[in-house]
């Protein structure tokens, strides 16, 4: 065995790995949810989450305490945004202008109000169809009910930027519903 | 305050992260605006929406069974992790990593000890092949560099090949040692994931590929033409198995077993 490997491994008791165990794999479920929502793809995303348990694994004596959620869902994040970008270009380019993505607020309708709540079908595809930034953003508050500090610290964003592209990213998924439902509805009538 | 105001703290409102003072503010405005309150509504019911379930997407099994100890079986596992504890010592890295897999330990409790003893020396040099600056110490696409590099720096001659055209592009060479020997170490790419190929001198002349998953990493071994040769990486069994066939192609080499 090389004379570096042991100087690699000296480093790293194994005390360290049970409380990997006991501090960052219950949180196998929540990596796994922020990556699939990421990737829109179970196979990428095991992809993903095994690098990114790889990674933990490997930087665990850097994580000094803390919520080691936040530290895996943000090592999570980094581990998906890495893979994607060596990626091939195809259409994958995304760039995300936070000012340019204003949406004029429509005013709510009756069916709408209606549809919002059941067709979770519409709801996912509402949800893939967001762009990244917005997604990951709504992902981590609704789904896995981060506070705006901790989605602040997992997206490298400002708590500002977080408030905005929440407030966009509902705005957007009403607007989709709202149009999905008229949809279904004049396909009802007919 | 006025709408637009209200537009974007209705939003930090439902999720209670206003103070005192906005929140006062924010409900006062909603008391005389229609369209803000009928807004601030169907947020709710966005929420609830998205808190059904079925949108949540929960680990896979298979992916969970490889990072999670088997629960069934802790009275069981007290024994061999106790082991485990001196193996991790003993191996470093890779033992350590033994202490959160405890389903490959199982594994190589049913194999032979040599294989896989080999495998987690392969998976461990691979993953300090990984850390930066220990990839390659000569990097080169073009076959006709990378093999003379080896020379004088070896006993013997590896068989480099380039496997672009089969999409496994070569990257470069390095030395390295497994099993005491010093072996002659490639690197392949297969799209954002890398293959280490080993190869040094054996003293038989071919053997059957033999395949070991170790923790996500594959590794498969053969003998061909007086050479033992070992690759790993974490690309999926299928593709590793097609490198190793693209890299056998023209040699004699007994089939996949
Ligand atoms: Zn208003």
């Amino acid at each position: 065995m090389p004379a570096d490997f042991h100087r690699i491994a000296s480093g790293r008791p194994a005390a360290g790995s049970t409380s990997f165990e006991a501090q960052v794999l219950p949180y196998l479920d929540a990596a796994y949810n922020l990556a699939r929502w990421l990737a829109r793809d179970d196979a990428d995303a095991q992809d993903v989450v095994q690098e990114a348990m790889l990674r933990a694994f490997r930087y665990f004596d850097s994580f000094r305490g803390g919520d080691a959620r936040v530290w895996l869902l943000a090592i999570v994040r980094n581990t998906f945004y890495s893979l994607r970008m060596k990626v091939p270009p195809d259409g994958m380019q995304e760039t995300f202008d936070d000012d340019a993505h204003a949406v004029v607020d429509e005013q709510p309708t009756p069916e709408a109000r209606m549809l919002i709540a059941l067709d979770v079908g519409a709801l996912q595809k509402a949800l893939e169809n967001l762009p990244h930034p917005l997604r990951e953003t709504i992902v981590l508050r609704e789904l896995e009910e981060c506070s705006y500090k901790e989605i602040a610290s997992i997206t490298g964003q400002k708590i500002g930027t977080v408030m905005s592209r929440l407030a966009r990213a509902r705005e957007r998924l009403r607007a989709e519903l709202t149009r999905h439902s008229t949809e279904v509805r004049r396909h009802d009538v007919q | 305050m006025m709408c637009n105001d209200a537009r974007l703290l209705l939003h930090a409102y439902l999720d209670d992260e206003l103070d005192a003072a906005q929140s006062v503010a924010i409900t006062r405005h909603m008391h005389s605006c229609e369209a803000c309150t009928a807004s601030y509504a169907q947020y709710t019911e966005l929420r609830k929406a998205l808190s059904q379930p079925s949108l949540y997407r929960r680990a896979p099994d298979a992916l969970r069974a490889q990072w999670q100890a088997p629960k069934s079986s802790t009275a069981a596992a007290s024994k061999p992790r106790r082991r485990l504890v001196g193996l991790a010592m003993a191996a470093g890295f890779v033992g350590a990593l033994l202490l959160v897999a405890p389903t490959w330990f199982y594994l190589w409790q049913q194999h032979g000890a040599n294989t896989n003893q080999l495998a987690d020396e392969v998976v461990s040099s691979h993953l300090r092949s990984m850390q930066p600056q220990h990839l390659m110490d000569v990097v080169s696409t073009d076959q006709h560099t990378v093999k003379p590099w080896f020379e004088g720096k070896l006993d013997f001659s590896p068989r480099v090949k380039d496997l672009s055209d089969e999409g496994f592009p070569l990257i470069g060479g390095r030395l390295d040692a497994l099993e005491g020997h010093s072996v002659a170490a490639l690197i392949y790419k297969r799209r954002l994931h890398v293959i280490n190929l080993y190869q040094w001198p054996s003293a038989s002349t071919a053997s059957a590929s033999v395949a070991t998953q170790w923790h996500g990493y594959t590794v498969i071994r053969w003998t061909a033409g007086n050479m033992n040769y070992v690759a790993v990486s974490d690309v999926n069994e299928a593709d590793l198995r097609k490198f190793t066939l693209a890299f056998q192609d023209d040699v004699t080499t007994p089939p996949m077993r």
